[in-house]
């Protein structure tokens, strides 16, 4: 049990994960994520899978929403400019997938960039609304330039291939997907102690206290933008390479708004939250699901409402955080962690 | 270009525009009192045209009684959904505020599938149909009463805010609450009454896609559209709300008419983020300078 905070050295003091407790919780999630792939059926690896590449599209949208501040409803946009960059570069140049990966998510940055331009005048509810906009044009453009992007077709991506094994099985890309969104969490994490997440939370809590003191705040701003879209057009992309067919209805509004609801139940502004909230995401329709499916032999027109079942809860579910908790999951996590910090003792 | 089809065309985007307009003074009513942006403008629609549909279609009242109720019942949606919902977050930062009404649109979605199911419904349309000589040009005469059917409500709704009680408590909030307050104007009640309105006038435009284009899922897009029409008019604005309505409808239904691309689809879109860059608070809405 804890007793108080010491350090001996600056090192020890400035570390990611400080107290004893907080290494064994590390440890234990690396070891669990390696055992994982090796106990669990297809069907709970697709789930893992779809929950990586959530994670790291909640954790690129949490930078720019959570962070700087900056609403943004352009989500789904983002990631079907990085699924569309890669799976094209794959597709028509030969590219690959381990360099059209980056190079699609070096696109997205900027195409980050463009949208967050009007955010140098917009504030709040203005830039959801301009994000909005970008959001229905970049849909329009993907269904209607049957030139680049195959308009309404199927674009069908070859699955990728690392060390001479074909990436085609849930269970090879599992690897792939948890490496990266380990490393992308990483990044994030100590992005936010550097000096440039420290200018975007300044920007975001008082823009301008922030550009008084010396930040500047429309250029952080499009930094956000861009970082932010890096992270999403890497989740696209790898959802791309995943799924090995990319169409337009994987990208619409709806896609935007369950990433916003992902880093809002998860709790705004936090790492581990973004992964809670995409876990949930994730998880709810699929428990649904197959709480339907057990009940089809006992009530036949389950099956028929389970969509809006499921369309349902996902409202409530939004609804219910943000009267109840409103600091997400990462608060309820961070309650229980407090109260088993001192446990027994807890006064 | 021939006048004929240019006549039609006017017609059919000022009547879309209208009913656009209906759904937008919802939405500004709302943002007036309360800065909250309604994501679930579209689903009040949807809730309304398939209540019109429930009264008249499946209860069989006579069209009259059955639009009375759906109107009640559009308000009793509008007064529940503030006081859950709502009430609670009030102070809450802006996100929380817009993720709050797009979860109320999912549910209320959700709601009108559970009962109705997502396959369209015939609605038996009581605005007559047919096509009559306007101007020269032949146009359908529902489309004309639409247009007319919208501007007398719209004009009353003006009216409301000049002259009532309720109209002016509710300019006196968005104005300054703070001041509202401690002239003894309730809060509560003036936000209830906004999102009853709101309700009720998106169950108007509702009754009128109805009887238009029919009771089915699609009518949702304009909820979205909702955004380029306010943008255009200022987000806090009822003239604007209207004028912003009848532009989008014109300009979609004039870039329908004049080009094949599909384009329609994303004018407003353009319409809005050009506004945006030059002019964000819209033709008529409130000028607030910030600048960091």
């Amino acid at each position: 049990m804890e007793s108080g905070i010491f350090f001996s050295d600056y090192r020890a003091d400035m570390a990611l994960r400080r107290m004893p407790l907080q290494k064994v919780r590390t440890g234990l999630l690396l070891v669990g994520l390696v055992v994982f792939p090796l106990l669990a059926n297809p069907y709970w690896l697709n789930l893992a899978n779809q929950i990586a590449i959530a994670t790291i599209g909640a954790i690129g949208l949490n930078i720019l929403v959570g962070y700087t501040g900056q609403i943004s409803l352009g989500q789904g946009a983002f990631m079907a400019v990085g699924a569309y960059g890669s799976g094209l570069l794959t597709v028509r140049l030969d590219v690959p997938f381990y360099l059209s990966i980056p190079a699609a998510a070096l696109i997205t940055a900027f195409a980050g960039l463009v949208v967050g331009l009007p955010s140098l005048r917009l504030k709040g509810l203005y830039l959801a609304v301009a994000t909005l906009a970008a959001q229905q044009i970049v849909e329009f453009v993907v269904t209607h330039w049957d030139g680049l992007t195959g308009g309404t077709e199927a674009l069908v991506v070859p699955a990728p291939e690392l060390f001479g094994a074909r990436m085609n099985t849930d269970g090879r890309f599992y690897w792939i997907l948890v490496v990266v969104a380990l490393a992308v969490a990483l990044f994030a994490a100590n992005l936010f102690r550097s000096r440039v997440g420290r200018a975007w939370v300044a920007i975001r809590d008082q823009d301008i206290a922030a550009s008084a003191i010396g930040v500047n705040v429309f250029g952080y701003k499009l930094l956000a933008f861009a970082t932010s879209s890096f992270l999403v057009g890497l989740s696209g992309a790898l959802l791309a390479h995943y799924r090995s067919i990319v169409t337009w209805e994987r990208f619409t509004i709806e896609v935007s708004i369950s990433y916003l609801a992902m880093i809002i139940i998860g709790g705004l502004g936090t790492i581990s939250g973004s992964f809670f909230g995409a876990t949930l995401i994730v998880l709810l329709p699929a428990m649904i699901n197959t709480l339907g499916r057990s009940l089809q032999d006992t009530a036949p027109w389950a099956a028929t409402v389970l969509p809006y079942v499921q369309q349902g809860v996902f409202g409530l579910v939004i609804i219910l955080f943000l009267v109840l908790e409103p600091e997400g999951l990462a608060k309820l996590w961070r309650n229980v962690k407090d109260y088993f910090r001192v446990w027994p003792f807890s006064y | 270009m021939n006048s004929d089809v240019f006549l039609q065309l006017t017609v059919s985007g000022l009547s879309n525009g209208m009913v656009y307009a209906l759904v937008a003074v919802g939405f500004v009513v709302i943002f007036k009192a309360s800065d909250v942006i309604n994501f679930a403008q579209g689903e009040f629609l949807l809730f309304g045209a398939y209540l019109a549909f429930a009264f008249i279609g499946q209860f069989g009242f006579p069209w009259s009684v059955g639009v009375l109720a759906t109107l009640l019942g559009a308000a009793m949606i509008g007064l529940i959904v503030e006081r859950l919902v709502l009430r609670p977050l009030i102070g809450e930062p802006v996100i929380s505020m817009i993720m709050v009404t797009i979860g109320l649109s999912s549910l209320l979605r959700a709601v009108v599938n559970g009962i109705w199911g997502a396959r369209p419904k015939a609605f038996p349309n009581f605005i007559p149909s047919g096509e009559v000589e306007f101007l020269g040009a032949v146009v359908g005469i529902d489309r004309l009463l639409v247009i007319a059917i919208a501007a007398i409500l719209l004009t009353i709704l003006t009216l409301f805010f000049r002259h009532t009680r309720d109209g002016i408590a509710m300019r006196a909030i968005a104005d300054d609450q703070q001041a509202a307050l401690s002239m003894g104007i309730s809060i509560k009640r003036v936000l209830a009454v906004a999102w009853a309105m709101a309700a009720i006038t998106a169950a108007v435009a509702g009754i009128i896609l109805a009887n238009t284009v029919g009771v089915s899922h699609d009518i949702i897009f304009i909820g979205l559209r909702v955004f380029p029409v306010v943008i255009l008019g200022g987000l806090d604005s009822v003239p604007g709300a209207i004028v912003g309505g009848g532009v989008i409808g014109l300009l979609e239904s004039y870039t329908a008419g004049y080009t094949t691309s599909g384009l329609e689809l994303i004018v407003p879109y353009i319409v809005l983020i050009l506004v945006l860059m030059i002019r964000p608070y819209g033709l008529f809405g409130k000028e607030i300078i910030e600048r960091v």
